[in-house]
């Protein structure tokens, strides 16, 4: 089938090799105010170049899925050997204990732990949410949501795909390494990332793990300069910034915050490569003697200052904070809106809310440090600024509540994880108050505070946020739709479990047990904490199985779930107007935005729906 | 689905606020502080505890209600609405103000505990040294001076003083550590290359009973906080207060110690 490209109104010039590196079997060009058009060429591509060295932004999006799911189960089972751990310190673990540790009778040593979290961290953001998010639903939804047949640079857009496959090689190549994997947190705070003796994952796993770092960079950098070029530049006719989705902004957002922060956690990450391997002193101080070893004499990294890398890689890690939440929050404001039957309560303060998180999130990642030694001075501006930043996830929620009031709710399996997004996502927001504040970190900065706070709002949130995501665009991906029945199961297990395991955290956390412990009970006052770690960690696991009914509900639809049609959820952006699933250059006709992304309820029209693309005269 | 979505969405604020309600019997609570300052930090805990507590309530609740209400089989269709201009202004300045009220009722405690300005002007009663995976607290010794032969140290055991300002500096011989003792809501790191003054003042002798006993000799975990390798969760030392009296009893014993030592040693 041919589409007629659009007459242009400029010139007609620049219909032709605007864009050369578009995918093959297409030709595109830009025309008056971006007009984006394509010719399709049918033939058949091969079976590498569909599905593995792909240049359609659909298909790397789906790789970014498949990978990040993976990922997934392999982060979620590190999680549950560190309930394990948490619950019944030092007993023979299950299923892999006699495998792994046959010198102790099958139970972990302290050592294995750090490893465990610090891999379980590392993996669960570099290389499950980060991808997940910006990866998969950055790259299907944004030309799709947008009206643009591929990305700006569909090759760069694989090489992103295919960067982030050497950091996965070197994340998990790490394990099998002398010492093991990285074991000094997923924050790799020196001396004890930079100094060898100072733990086994510090001899060559540390490496590794930076390598691993730098390359999911890079990955991010080729998507990131994507997706804001595309969301710039490629828009449909009609499509005015302030017409995008909010899942749109929230992507170019995070886009934007990855192209500002992401060359400093490069450019630490191989400032302590050097350290480690070319004797550099960024990040080691002098005169210490580690293991009662002179660590200068034994050949360590000397003159440097600890807090710089603090410094700097925080000043990378907490906007990836809000690369991780922002998404979630656009993508839960669409889905709210659509099976809602209502529009988004308040577009325009949306937008800029998450445009404030973003601004302020470059202004806040001293409050990770206010124990550190860092100047208390600076911890008091850092914390006015973290504190005003709780403004605008506070105007956020109560825009979705806004947008919830007077809608007409189907309580569809997306809908659901996204009312949860909301529920958890508040419960995440208000912890955070305590953290920001000051003399109140004193006491809680590294216990267990923490972990439930960042947990509600990467799994209470993003997880959730997610799920939602793939129960709703999961028509698009696959033309066919997944099982309501078995997503509202997934759903309660899910919903139920996690508040289980997250929210006690709060009270072992005010109890004062500090993070990263391999062993609670190594302190008398704490053994009372026991009875609650193990209700925890059985959460924990339940909530991990549980998820067999999402894996199969997931690989069963994509086989043999209902076919839909183009729109099964009566939705009115511009992803739902293309075949589902929407082929080469995505879309098949000409595509012209008359309206604002949310016009449900409209009383322009008859039916409660009216797509951006209807024209109403 | 409908009942069941808002019985769950409903039991997060109920169980939220239950388990937060018995925390403190059930001994999921902070412990009860014993410093001048940790009063004051608890004071702006529970302020922050009912500003949230508030929003927590009413936000879930609201979450609730809609969800239970609006999601009825309903042919008709939604309001239709893109927002309301007053009811943005309302839910920006409100919380503005009340975020800017906590920040600003921080900065004095944050002040007065951590500013070197506001350290307490008594000469340091010991170096903390913290490596892996233990601590010891070097202190001055007959002379009054650090660094010179008779140095008492004390490994595991900090000794100090109640009722009076105690300054320490705190030092790290290998990676980041941090010196954590829950009931006088002090937390600082160790860094390697620095010298950290860190100030307490115990003021309170509550014992694990809760009974007040100034004569007697308290003893508080010494946690360390950081990650600091594999040996990290046993890093354990004690706080030992003692009415003044009782530590200088305590010190002239370890100078006569040390003195005795550094005899046999010249001999």
């Amino acid at each position: 089938m041919s589409v007629p490209p659009i007459p242009s109104e400029g010139s007609s010039a620049a219909s032709e090799g605007l864009n050369p590196r578009a995918p093959e079997g297409q030709r595109k060009g830009l025309g008056a105010e971006g007009t984006v058009y394509i010719e399709h060429d049918h033939h058949e591509l091969s079976f590498i170049k569909k599905y593995i060295f792909s240049v359609d932004h659909k298909m790397i999006g789906l790789q970014f899925m498949f990978t990040g799911l993976v990922m997934l189960g392999l982060g979620g089972a590190l999680a549950m050997a560190i309930r394990w751990q948490l619950a019944w310190p030092w007993t023979e673990v299950p299923v892999i204990g006699e495998l792994l540790f046959p010198a102790t009778g099958g139970a972990m040593s302290p050592e294995f732990y750090t490893m465990l979290f610090t891999m379980h961290g590392t993996i669960m953001i570099f290389f499950v949410i980060i991808p997940m998010l910006t990866g998969a639903f950055g790259n299907f939804l944004i030309p799709l949501m947008i009206g643009a047949p591929d990305m700006a640079f569909p090759r760069l857009n694989m090489i992103g795909y295919w960067a982030m496959v050497p950091g996965l090689f070197f994340a998990i190549a790490s394990f099998f390494v002398e010492g093991g994997a990285a074991a000094a947190g997923w924050t790799a705070y020196p001396p004890l990332s930079t100094i060898k003796s100072a733990a086994p994952g510090s001899m060559s796993g540390q490496t590794y793990w930076l390598l691993a770092l730098t390359f999911s960079g890079i990955s991010s950098m080729a998507g990131a300069v994507n997706y804001a070029t595309t969301v710039v530049k490629m828009r449909a006719p009609g499509m005015t910034l302030m017409r995008m989705p909010l899942t749109i902004w929230s992507l170019f957002i995070a886009a934007l915050l990855q192209l500002f922060a992401l060359p400093v956690l490069t450019a630490v990450s191989i400032e302590q490569i050097l350290d480690r391997v070319a004797g550099t002193g960024f990040f080691t101080p002098t005169n210490l003697v580690v293991n009662q070893v002179n660590a200068e004499g034994a050949g360590e990294a000397a003159g440097g200052q600890p807090l710089l890398w603090q410094h700097l890689f925080w000043f990378y890690s907490h906007p990836a904070v809000y690369i991780m939440v922002v998404p979630a929050m656009g993508m839960a404001s669409d889905i709210l809106s659509v099976h809602a039957r209502k529009p988004i309560f308040g577009y325009k303060p949306m937008a800029y809310s998450m445009m404030a998180i973003a601004g302020l999130g470059f202004i806040v990642w001293g409050h990770h440090m206010f124990a550190s030694g860092m100047n208390p001075a600076l911890g008091m501006t850092f914390m006015v600024s973290t504190i005003m930043i709780a403004l605008p996830s506070a105007i956020k929620v109560f825009n979705w509540l806004g947008t919830l009031w007077g809608a007409r709710i189907k309580l569809t399996s997306a809908m659901l994880n996204a009312i949860a997004f909301v529920a958890l996502f508040i419960i995440g927001g208000l912890s955070g108050i305590w953290m920001a504040a000051t003399p109140v970190d004193i006491y809680i900065h590294d216990t267990y505070i923490i972990v439930a706070h960042f947990h509600y709002v990467v799994f209470g949130g993003t997880m959730f946020a997610i799920w939602a995501g793939i129960y709703h665009w999961f028509p698009k991906m696959f033309g066919r739709i997944m099982n309501e029945r078995l997503g509202q199961i997934h759903f309660v297990g899910s919903f139920i479990f996690a508040n289980c395991t997250f929210y006690m955290m709060h009270q072992i956390g005010l109890a004062g047990l500090m993070r990263r412990t391999a062993d609670p009970y190594a302190y008398e006052v704490y053994a009372h904490l026991q009875p609650l770690n193990e209700f925890i960690s059985i959460s924990a696991f339940c909530l991990f199985f549980w998820q067999g009914f999402f894996v199969f509900n997931f690989f069963w639809s994509i086989f043999k779930g209902q076919r839909v049609g183009r729109n099964p959820w009566k939705a009115t952006t511009l992803e739902w107007d293309a075949p589902s699933p929407p082929g080469h250059g995505n879309f098949d006709r000409e595509l012209k935005v008359y309206h604002g992304p949310y016009e449900y309820a409209s009383p322009l029209v008859d039916e409660d729906y009216l797509q951006q693309t209807r024209s109403v005269n | 689905m409908r009942l069941l979505v808002t019985l769950l969405l409903f039991l997060v604020p109920v169980l939220g606020v239950w388990t937060f309600w018995t925390a403190e019997e059930n001994g999921w609570w902070m412990p009860e502080t014993v410093t001048t300052y940790g009063p004051d930090i608890d004071y702006l805990f529970y302020l922050i505890l009912w500003m949230v507590a508030f929003f927590f309530i009413l936000t879930e609740g609201l979450l609730v209600w809609f969800v239970f209400k609006y999601s009825k089989k309903d042919d008709t269709k939604g309001v239709y609405s893109h927002g309301n201009h007053k009811l943005e202004l309302l839910w920006t300045v409100v919380p503005g103000i009340l975020l800017l009220v906590i920040a600003f009722s921080q900065m004095e405690t944050w002040a007065d505990i951590k500013y070197r300005g506001n350290l307490p002007k008594t000469p340091p009663i010991a170096h903390v040294w913290a490596s892996q995976f233990d601590w010891r607290v070097q202190y001055p010794g007959a002379d009054g001076e650090f660094g010179t032969w008779d140095d008492v140290e004390s490994p595991h055991l900090f000794v100090v003083p109640s009722d009076e300002d105690v300054v320490f500096i705190l030092h790290s011989r290998d990676v980041l550590h941090s010196f954590f003792v829950p009931a006088f809501r002090l937390k600082q790191d160790a860094v390697p290359g620095m010298a950290i003054p860190v100030w307490f003042n115990v003021d309170k002798a509550i014992d694990e009973e809760g009974a007040e006993d100034k004569e007697a000799i308290r003893l508080y975990d010494l946690i360390c906080t950081e990650l600091c390798g594999w040996g990290h969760y046993k890093m354990a030392g004690r706080v030992e207060v003692r009415s003044r009296e009782k530590f200088d009893e305590w010190m002239a014993e370890q100078e006569a110690n040390v003195m005795s030592n550094g005899k046999e040693d010249q001999s």
